[in-house]
């Protein structure tokens, strides 16, 4: 069996968002959808100050309440762990959005481009009108990982199989890989470090892990 | 945007708080209407149709909403987890046996109908309670809220039917004062169990606010113009209170909807257990911005 999972090292992230601008443009995301994007936290007073940047998006979780409520069975877990949307079945009642404790999830009612009325060539080349009107949200770039075995090759470790996001950190802040193979990278980060969960104490079992300390 | 504090969700607006004031006020009628045709032989036809207007008005507004309209079939693909879909199916025979009753003008289709609407007014509060995205909504204690209010409007919507029509008001007028009397509670009873966790710090401020709408609406509005009403009926002046009291205790429920789906929706907002342990810094504490204790 297989269990994709994300590993973010709070401790390495600088927030310098270049996660974001790979997943827009691998994904042609208009204005306003970003499926992952480093949010900038800030907790104390002056002197005693900390900062975290905190990479975000869909958790894949384990018990995905999106798809409990999806009243059109669009949102399906695959037994990789992947959390998809077919958006030819989808309605676009966005029940899946409210019931998502992560806000991971985006609907346009119409199409928007980066600059104007026209398409880049890259929102040309990788819009999908499948898109308008019903949920979407981040994939771990499914489409690249299935290509990828098809070809042999391991997500996680070879980035044309990896997700976009995990491939363009500069500071190997991101991580992605098979949480059932011990021997995996991600399976090591979490042996190796302390780790938590967002919103964990609501039961969805969000498979994107945040390192924060040594053990 | 994403909301790093709760704030409240944009995906819901008006046209999906419709469906849950005019489902839940359509459905409770139609259960009213039901009780006082079963014990009182009243005529239900006109108070029938209305429940099916208010229902239809409900599903309506949100199949306006939704992205790709033309697919609405697909509603009813999973029953098996989905509280919309099964929704969706309770309205079916709801639908059918509400028609049938007022065509054929029997009471136990009727009664048919009102069990449906039952299904649909439960349905409806699950809705609200499997969103776990939404931190007021995920009070279980909203679900007995959200069926004692549908019984509360609708029985109201009743009182209001009867009045003008100059039918028998004391039964209508009795459901109406018992379900605003359960709501009152249902709502305390909710307000308790989310004032008693780690809340957003909005919606803690709201609550106040909130308690105090229904309290006047609910009771005070409907429990003391319904009962002078009575007393007066069929006089004018009674009739009048009959209505004016109706009309709050709907008031009282269609504000308390509306603002649980539109100004009380609060996502969950970001947070982290540690901030991280950075060169050769140590760990911090957590962040969890925008809540209280």
């Amino acid at each position: 069996m297989t269990r994709y999972a994300m590993v973010v090292d709070l401790r390495r992230c600088v927030g310098c968002q270049t996660c974001t601008a790979a997943c827009r443009l691998a994904n042609a995301t208009p204005p306003g959808v970003q499926w992952r994007r480093v949010v900038d936290m800030e907790v104390g007073t002056y002197p005693d100050v900390r900062r975290a940047f905190v990479p975000v998006g869909c958790m894949h979780c384990d018990e995905p309440p999106c798809m409990a409520v999806c009243p059109s069975t669009a949102t399906r877990k695959r037994d990789d762990g992947i959390v998809t949307i077919d958006y030819d079945i989808c309605i676009g009642c966005a029940y899946c959005a409210v019931a998502c404790p992560y806000q991971a999830r985006y609907k346009v009612e119409k199409p928007l481009y980066a600059y104007g009325e026209e398409p880049t060539e890259n929102e040309a080349e990788r819009d999908d009108p499948r898109r308008i009107g019903v949920s979407t949200k981040c994939t771990f770039c499914v489409d690249k990982i299935d290509a990828g075995l098809a070809k042999g090759l391991t997500p996680g470790k070879d980035p044309e199989a990896t997700p976009a996001c995990v491939n363009s950190c500069i500071a190997d802040a991101l991580h992605f890989g098979d949480l059932e193979d011990p021997d995996s990278n991600v399976s090591r980060l979490l042996a190796e470090n302390s780790h938590f969960r967002m919103h964990e104490e609501l039961g969805t079992g969000p498979n994107l892990y945040y390192l924060w300390d040594q053990p | 945007m994403i909301a790093l504090s709760p704030a409240q969700q944009s995906y819901w607006d008006w046209r999906a708080a419709s469906n849950f004031l005019g489902g839940g006020a359509g459905g409770g009628l139609l259960i009213a209407a039901a009780l006082d045709a079963v014990f009182l032989g009243s005529d239900f036809r006109i108070a029938a149709l209305i429940a099916l207007g208010l229902i239809g008005w409900g599903l309506f507004s949100v199949w306006m909403e939704i992205g790709r309209p033309f697919r609405f079939l697909n509603v009813f693909r999973n029953p098996k987890t989905s509280w919309m879909s099964r929704e969706a199916y309770a309205a079916l025979p709801l639908f059918a046996f509400g028609l049938a009753s007022v065509a054929f003008a029997s009471i136990w289709v009727l009664v048919l109908a009102a069990g449906f609407a039952a299904v649909f007014l439960y349905c409806q509060a699950r809705i609200l309670f499997a969103s776990k995205g939404i931190v007021a909504w995920r009070e279980a204690a909203i679900v007995p809220l959200i069926v004692a209010t549908g019984l509360a409007e609708g029985s109201a919507l009743l009182v209001a039917i009867a009045a003008l029509s100059g039918a028998p008001v004391l039964l209508p007028a009795v459901l109406t004062i018992a379900f605003a009397v359960a709501r009152s509670a249902a709502f305390q009873t909710y307000r308790h169990r989310l004032e008693g966790q780690s809340l957003p710090a909005q919606l803690r401020a709201a609550l106040g606010g909130l308690a105090g709408l229904t309290r006047s609406l609910g009771l005070a509005g409907a429990g003391a113009s319904i009962v002078v009403g009575v007393v007066f009926y069929p006089a004018l002046a009674g009739t009048a209170l009959l209505i004016a009291g109706a009309l709050a205790a709907l008031a009282g429920g269609w504000l308390l909807k509306f603002r649980l789906v539109c100004r009380f929706a609060h996502v969950q907002g970001i947070a982290i257990a540690h901030t991280p342990a950075r060169g050769g810094g140590a760990a911090g504490p957590a962040i969890k911005p925008g809540w209280t204790p």
